[in-house]
């Protein structure tokens, strides 16, 4: 409101007070929009991660998270962060029906972040849906807009490894046609399944002594890749 | 007359001014979140609340900033609102979000918006201030539009993603892909100045007349 001050030499101390009032403001601003949207962004992520774990699993209607921890798949109600977590799928009778995977890898142009429902019992992949991916649009991004490459992960064994071919040549259980013109990104889709396999086939128990469901519901856990 | 002022502002946004069409100005997000026209439409929208939010701000305070320091409150001024647009769209449209990606936190160096602050809504009343950023954010809108729209309907066949043609419809995929952006803006680019150049030669030509008459 000081007229004269833009054309005087203003005192460092009134710069400073500037900058830092501005900058007072601005913090609470920012930490106004972040409180108010917080829920509602915490919500949108729960709820993706939930139609996605019923996506890859098909028949399945419940989910709990479990970690691998001295040496065994517990169940827990809220994961600790950077802890990877998968989820257990259970049916309407509390049945379990299969494990979904969250899984990430270098794609052709950056981290691919997908979530793969595995079934022990039949040892087979049954659905695959990518999470995160920045894929050329109209070639890489086949992997997720294609709906005949997705339906290849719908009933896929894993021995001894998913393996992707030309696209027209699958001739095996195992194998995925992958696309014409985005090879690289369906490769990774296949090896990122891959690796996340053999990281935690080791980890899952004797198929029928899966973690039983328990009472308390998946809440906001984030999926981690 | 002031009416006329205000307006005047508005328009030269859209197409005297227009900050894409005849600055060349915010290249990058025209360029990069252009390859359908539902994220260019966000951009855009996105832009035009932290531009007007931003010149009401710079305008309203102008007198109060010391001028060494201005830039770096603009900077402040701006970067506050594109945080509230980036939290409020990851909010509301998270599918959006996860489309414009990197490029919403990255309206904060878009050199549109500091370039208005600096020339015109530090220098002028707020409401011709917050006229010339609707101006220039519809302006910029406008051109992110037509540029999205162009590829979209060429790479994809779609708008807004509606199928525009049948299933025998191949899709010009380059069109999406970066160098379909350099190409677009370059054909509307040349039109753009076609269009400048006919019309100085047309101005010229009655101004040669009306001397002659005189």
């Amino acid at each position: 409101m000081n007229a004269t001050a833009n054309t005087a030499n203003p005192s460092s101390l009134r710069l400073v007070l500037t900058l830092a009032i501005a900058g007072l403001l601005s913090g609470i601003a920012i930490i106004g929009i972040y409180e108010t949207t917080l829920p509602t962004i915490t919500a949108n992520k729960a709820r993706e991660l939930r139609e996605a774990v019923l996506k890859v699993l098909p028949g399945v209607t419940q989910m709990q998270a479990l970690v691998y921890r001295d040496g065994e798949l517990v169940v827990v109600a809220s994961p600790d962060k950077d802890e990877p977590v998968i989820y257990g799928g259970h049916d309407d009778q509390g049945a379990f029906v299969g494990y979904a995977v969250p899984a990430a890898g270098p794609g052709f142009q950056d981290t691919i972040a997908l979530l793969y429902g595995y079934r022990p019992g039949d040892r087979q992949v049954v659905g695959m849906e990518i999470l995160e991916s920045r894929e050329t649009p109209g070639l890489g991004d086949k992997i997720y807009k294609d709906a005949d490459f997705v339906a290849e992960f719908s009933a896929l064994l894993v021995d001894p490894e998913i393996v992707a071919v030309k696209k027209g040549t699958k001739t095996g259980d195992n194998q995925v046609d992958a696309i014409t013109g985005a090879t690289i990104s369906a490769k990774a889709v296949v090896r990122i399944i891959n690796e996340a396999h053999t990281e935690w086939s080791t980890r899952y128990p004797a198929p029928g002594s899966e973690p039983d469901l328990m009472d308390t519901e998946v809440e906001s856990s984030e999926a981690q890749p | 007359m002031k009416q006329n002022v205000s307006r005047e502002e508005f328009l030269k946004g859209i197409w005297r001014d227009n900050p894409v069409f005849a600055q060349v100005l915010g290249m990058c997000p025209m360029l990069a979140v252009t390859n359908s026209a539902i994220n260019a439409v966000a951009m855009g929208m996105a832009t035009f609340f932290v531009l007007v939010g931003s010149s009401f701000l710079v305008s309203t305070f102008r007198h109060v900033i010391p001028k060494q320091v201005r830039i770096s409150c603009f900077i402040i001024i701006i970067a506050t609102f594109v945080t509230i647009a980036d939290y409020t769209l990851l909010a509301l449209v998270p599918g959006v979000h996860k489309e414009l990606g990197a490029f919403i936190p990255l309206i904060v160096a878009n050199c549109l918006i500091l370039g208005r602050q600096e020339a015109f809504a530090s220098r002028y009343p707020t409401k011709l201030a917050v006229m010339d950023a609707m101006g220039m954010a519809s302006g910029f809108l406008l051109a992110l539009f037509s540029l999205g729209a162009v590829r979209e309907i060429l790479g994809d066949g779609a708008l807004f993603g509606f199928k525009l043609f049948g299933e025998n419809f191949e899709p010009w995929v380059i069109m999406i892909l970066p160098p379909g952006g350099f190409l677009t803006l370059g054909v509307i680019l040349l039109f753009f100045n076609w269009f400048k150049t006919k019309k100085d030669e047309f101005l010229e030509d009655v101004a040669a007349a009306q001397r002659s008459e005189g």
